[in-house]
């Protein structure tokens, strides 16, 4: 990586989990990336934790499995990690170092930037606006995704998020502009891998995807290197080349855990459930790579997609995310046990930046009334479920009944979805009315009289209307 | 201290081989980039400093120089509607990524103030007084003081004119002066004398000032899990409170929420002044993504800005969001430099480290003798939503008001999601005191009115649950409607609906009695034998829709609609 041949250290003190420690060494600076060659003549890379005068602690990307303390050789690049960055990437599958897994060449560019990217200049950031649509009407009526946001899925094992994240990535667009998805996989099983990369394949021949590929079984610490270099590609295609980047990360989970093996390894005091106390700000410097700048034409966009052990939302893991991000998206194993996908829980979701990508001159003009009003539904149809449950259904007013008929169709016509299905904003809204049109016109109370009179398509007596018509 | 150098690199905690000439809480700079940081452990022969910067390519045997004193800021004009990081750097004049390394000056030495000396030669000065005066922004006088130290005889003065930061405008006691001073951030500026508090910050937030007030000069913190509302809040208190000086801290937080208060402060117009927002607040912007060891610097630099206003006269407000981060940032550098953590990895120090930022706030009489505040309120981030975590502990010991968010108020959209039952306001009695010589003696009366109300209907409601609201006594289905008319039609309060963002303190108490009254009206009814069904039938929106129908200083607009409203709930009674 050097021009001039870097010394080789050989005195390796001691190993510890996924680090070693080199002796003598000098002028070795903190965050270097080293290269470690092994007696098999394998090449192994890491980077500097530590560094006490003539000791240097390296943490290895690829893990210290096989290696010995007497037989392996260490040289430093002297300078942090860098990637290539660049169009290169788009159409390329890689692993998770960025190394091609597609039998095509190495990707290569004249740029190089460092992994750890520099924080944005909050004082340059333009404030995130237009929608980046996702064809998911759960999505896009509901909790609308904003171009520079971040908006994680928050999701139990078991559930199709995968599935959704795939085809997000798949569908997503941003109305005639150039735009590219950045996929990065953390930690998924070779299965997983196989059908995410099948659903995003139409999307690689157009040239507009970068992947990349971090296995369950691949080495824990690049899976910590792995969304950085993802971001670090996007960042140069949002802001160096003006597209709307939309970065899919699946699963934080997986990267999360590997942060708290890493620490553990390096004997830190953990703090909540094992997680090191940086945890926050660790997960923040990937999810604050997301954004807009003044003056640029791109944008960097998140959709991490997490899941939350045993379902639990105060888990450290969603919960220090939900501090980061603007918003979530909340998948319900109950919705799913009824039979409904994407099961998305309409209460739980939140895009905080919604009404900087929606309404009148972004989607629709109405869009945020009725999304306002599907919420407000959804509030009561659940107050009138819990009251079913103690008196019975028989024993509810008219009008409870008619809130328990609109989450009923709600749920059927505008949620479920299949994963092959992209709907536009106006199927998306038109679904949106045909529920609030079970309702009488005087419990639509978000709904300004004006909107109420153009878009209020009240049910013909015999049943709920098509929403498809 | 020359001869320094870097012994060992561990993240932004790094080891120096000489202690010797250095002290603690002293600047240093480190490395070829000169990388700023801050002496906070020292031995006899080893010096343990925080780096306020990204440290990748830091070597041991790299050089370190020292500033020969503890971290100071430049205060003086040109800070109000500026952005600056946590060390006072301006974030304006720096390109869209931030690059280490950089040591811009705070204040422009370009801009011309006009500066009107209000002393004359040979008169005496003391630390703190007026030197003169010079209209910093359309809304602020900015007064320049003699800085903390000198004083003296004035020598001589420039006469009325334009004048840069870097210019001598007077001699005091051998010492020239210029408009700007140095400030070392940890440590509180001078007072005449602390003062109880004594007036409200009116925020404009409802169901802070009815409810849950704070007292100018006092402290609030508001703990909350994410997406409760606690930066909403917070921003609203900043654009819409009534103080002079808004001192913004995003510390650990978003870049895209300055982006957004930085748009809207610009655009909005301070109601009282007609000026823009961006006239009265000074940003200061650690974001999480930037270096952590800054955070710990930001909150103090914030409270030495609010501070140095403070002693102009002015009555400042810092907003701390979140004060978690600033701890976080605490318990990292404890456990790098290997301290023994106490509760849940925080340093032992951190209850002391709270109560000292959250004193620094006062009602004061400044040197100058002018009354003057500094109120500090701060968001408190607790993990899980968890309350009894140590950070939101140690807080709610040390802060006057306690505004608690609830996370079934925000998932039921109820904003703010303040809890009437786990929040807290120390400053109430002594407010009530106050209202009542200001011309409103029933405050206290109808606030604890209105919390017996709220708790009230708490409890009907669980029994509601049981048995079905029908079932219930007529006056108990009263109370679960009223407590419903004053959720909806008082408490809740949007961020987004103009007519909406703030209430003036004559509309809230307009609305708030309109409440009450319908409320003590239709128990006389219901007690004058009016079936509940006839009271169920009338219909109360337009209680609902008056907080937003009318202007935020629509006390007259609502008082309106409280006499047509009352005229017909009095007409039920006709017609029984
Ligand atoms: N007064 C309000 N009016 C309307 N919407 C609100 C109000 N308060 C909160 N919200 C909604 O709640 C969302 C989250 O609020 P906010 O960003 O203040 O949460 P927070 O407590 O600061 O969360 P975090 O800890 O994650 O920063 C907002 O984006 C907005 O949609
Ligand atoms: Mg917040």
């Amino acid at each position: 990586m050097s021009s001039q041949a870097p010394i080789e250290y050989r005195a390796i003190g001691s190993i510890r989990g996924p680090l070693i420690v080199v002796q003598d060494v000098d002028g070795v600076g903190w965050d270097e990336v080293a290269e470690i060659r092994l007696s098999t003549g394998e090449l192994r890379h890491g980077t500097v934790l530590d560094v006490d005068r003539d000791l240097a602690v390296v943490e290895v990307l690829e893990g210290t499995a096989g290696m010995r303390l007497d037989s392996a050789r260490v040289a430093f690049s002297g300078s942090p990690m860098q990637v290539p960055v660049g169009e290169g990437w788009l159409g390329r599958a890689c692993n998770g170092r960025g190394e091609p897994i597609d039998g095509g060449p190495p990707i290569t560019g004249g740029e190089r930037r460092p992994v750890a990217g520099t924080p944005i200049n909050p004082a340059q950031r333009a404030a995130p606006n237009e929608a980046i649509l996702t064809g998911v009407s759960a999505i896009d009526g509901l909790a609308t995704l904003v171009r520079g946001q971040k908006l994680p899925v928050f999701s139990v094992g078991g559930l199709p998020h995968l599935e959704l994240a795939a085809q997000i990535a798949a569908q997503a667009h941003v109305a005639g502009e150039p735009f590219a998805i950045v996929f990065a996989a953390l930690g998924l099983p070779h299965a997983d891998v196989h059908s995410v990369r099948s659903v995003l394949e139409r999307r690689a021949q157009l040239g507009d995807l970068a992947l990349f590929i971090n296995t369950a079984d691949d080495p824990v610490v690049e899976r910590i290197v792995t969304p950085r270099v993802a971001l670090t590609v996007a960042e140069h295609l949002a802001f160096e080349r003006g597209r709307h980047v939309l970065v899919v990360i699946a699963d934080l989970t997986n990267y999360c855990e590997a942060v708290r093996q890493v620490s553990a390894a390096r004997g830190e005091i953990p703090s909540r459930r094992g997680y090191p106390g940086y945890l926050y700000s660790d997960l923040a410097s990937l999810l604050e790579r997301a954004g807009r700048i003044k003056g640029l034409p791109g944008s960097l966009t998140q959709l991490p997609v997490l899941t939350m052990p045993a379902g639990d939302i105060t888990h450290p893991v969603p919960d220090v995310t939900g501090y980061i991000t603007e918003g979530q998206l909340v998948l319900s194993p109950e919705l799913y046990a009824r039979g409904i996908s994407p099961p998305l829980d309409a209460l739980g979701s939140l895009s905080r930046l919604m009404r900087h990508g929606a309404g009148p001159g972004l989607t629709r003009e109405d869009h945020l009334e009725i999304s306002a009003q599907l919420y407000g539904i959804a509030a009561r149809a659940r107050q009138a479920a819990d009251l079913a449950e103690v008196v019975g259904e028989d024993a509810l007013s008219d009008a409870d009944r008619s809130y328990l008929r609109a989450r009923t169709t709600f749920e059927r016509e505008f949620l479920t979805q299949s994963f092959g299905e992209a709907r536009s904003v106006e199927q998306t809204l038109d679904r949106a009315w045909a529920v609030a049109s079970l309702l009488a016109p005087e419990e639509l109370s978000m709904i300004s009289p004006p909107t109420l009179e153009a878009r209020y398509r009240p049910a013909s007596r015999d049943g709920a209307p098509d929403p498809t018509r | 201290m020359s001869g320094a150098v870097v012994t060992r690199v561990n993240g932004p905690v790094v080891e120096l081989s000489a202690g010797e000439g250095l002290a603690m809480r002293d600047l240093v700079f480190v490395g070829p980039e000169q990388l700023p940081g801050e002496v906070i452990a020292l031995e006899a022969t080893r010096a343990i400093v925080q780096i306020y910067e990204y440290t990748g390519g830091l070597r041991p045997g790299d050089r370190v120089h020292g500033s020969g004193g503890p971290l100071t800021v430049e205060l003086g004009p040109g800070l109000l509607g500026g952005v600056f990081d946590g060390v006072l750097r301006p974030l304006h004049s720096v390109g869209p990524h931030i690059e280490r390394g950089g040591a811009s000056r705070t204040l422009s030495e370009e801009r011309n103030w006009r500066f009107v000396p209000t002393i004359g030669i040979g008169d005496l000065v003391t630390s703190g007084s007026k030197l003169g005066t010079l209209p910093e922004s359309a809304a602020i006088d900015h007064h320049v003081l003699v800085p903390i130290g000198v004083e003296g005889r004035v020598e001589w003065i420039v006469p009325e004119g334009d004048y840069h930061v870097g210019d001598v405008v007077a001699r005091v006691g051998g010492h020239e002066l210029g408009l700007s001073q140095r400030w070392p951030v940890h440590r509180p500026r001078p007072v005449s004398a602390r003062l109880p508090p004594a007036e409200p910050l009116v925020t404009g937030q409802r169901v802070l000032d009815l409810l849950f007030p704070v007292a100018r000069g006092s402290t609030a913190a508001i703990p909350g899990g994410f997406g409760t509302g606690k930066t909403v809040a917070l921003q609203q208190i900043a654009k819409w409170c009534d103080a002079a000086v808004i001192v913004y801290v995003g510390c650990g937080e978003r870049g895209n929420e300055l982006a957004d208060v930085l748009q809207e402060f610009e655009a909005l117009k301070d109601p009282r002044t007609g000026q823009s927002l961006l006239d009265r607040t000074v940003l200061i912007a650690n974001t999480s993504n930037m270096p952590v060891m800054a955070r710990e610097a930001s909150v103090y630099t914030g409270v030495a800005v609010a501070e140095y206003y403070r002693d102009m006269g002015h009555d400042a407000v810092v907003i701390a969001d979140s004060t978690s981060r600033w701890a976080e940032a605490l318990r990292e550098l404890a456990s790098r430099t290997g301290e023994l953590p106490a509760e849940e990895g925080y340093p032992a120090g951190l209850s002391s480290a709270l109560a000292n930022f959250y004193e620094r706030a006062g009602r004061v009489r400044t040197l100058d003798g002018a009354i003057a505040s500094v109120t500090v309120l701060g968001a408190v981030s607790p993990p899980g939503g968890d309350l009894t975590e140590p950070v939101t502990s140690h807080t709610r010991r040390f802060v006057r008001a306690v505004w608690s968010l609830d996370r079934d108020l925000a998932y039921a959209r109820h904003y703010p999601a303040v809890s009437w039952r786990d929040s807290s306001a120390r400053d109430s009695d002594g407010l009530a005191t106050w209202q009542a010589e200001h011309g409103d003696p029933g405050w206290g009366e109808r606030r604890t009115q209105t919390l017996r109300l709220l708790t009230d209907a708490d409890r009907v409601e669980s029994i509601a649950q049981l048995v079905g609201a029908d079932s219930l006594p007529a006056s108990e289905r009263l109370t679960l409607r009223v407590a419903r008319l004053l959720r909806e039609g008082v408490l809740q309060q949007s961020a987004v609906l103009p007519g909406d963002e703030y209430t003036t303190p004559a509309k809230q108490r307009a609305l708030l009695e309109l409440v009450l009254e319908v409320h003590a009206r239709m128990q006389a009814l219901l007690e004058g034998g009016t079936p509940i069904a006839r009271l169920d039938a009338f219909d109360l929106s337009p209680v609902v829709s008056a907080r937003f129908e009318t202007t935020p200083e629509g006390a007259a607009e609502v008082n309106q609609i409280a006499t047509e409203l009352i005229g017909a709930l009095d007409s039920l009674e006709g017609r029984r």
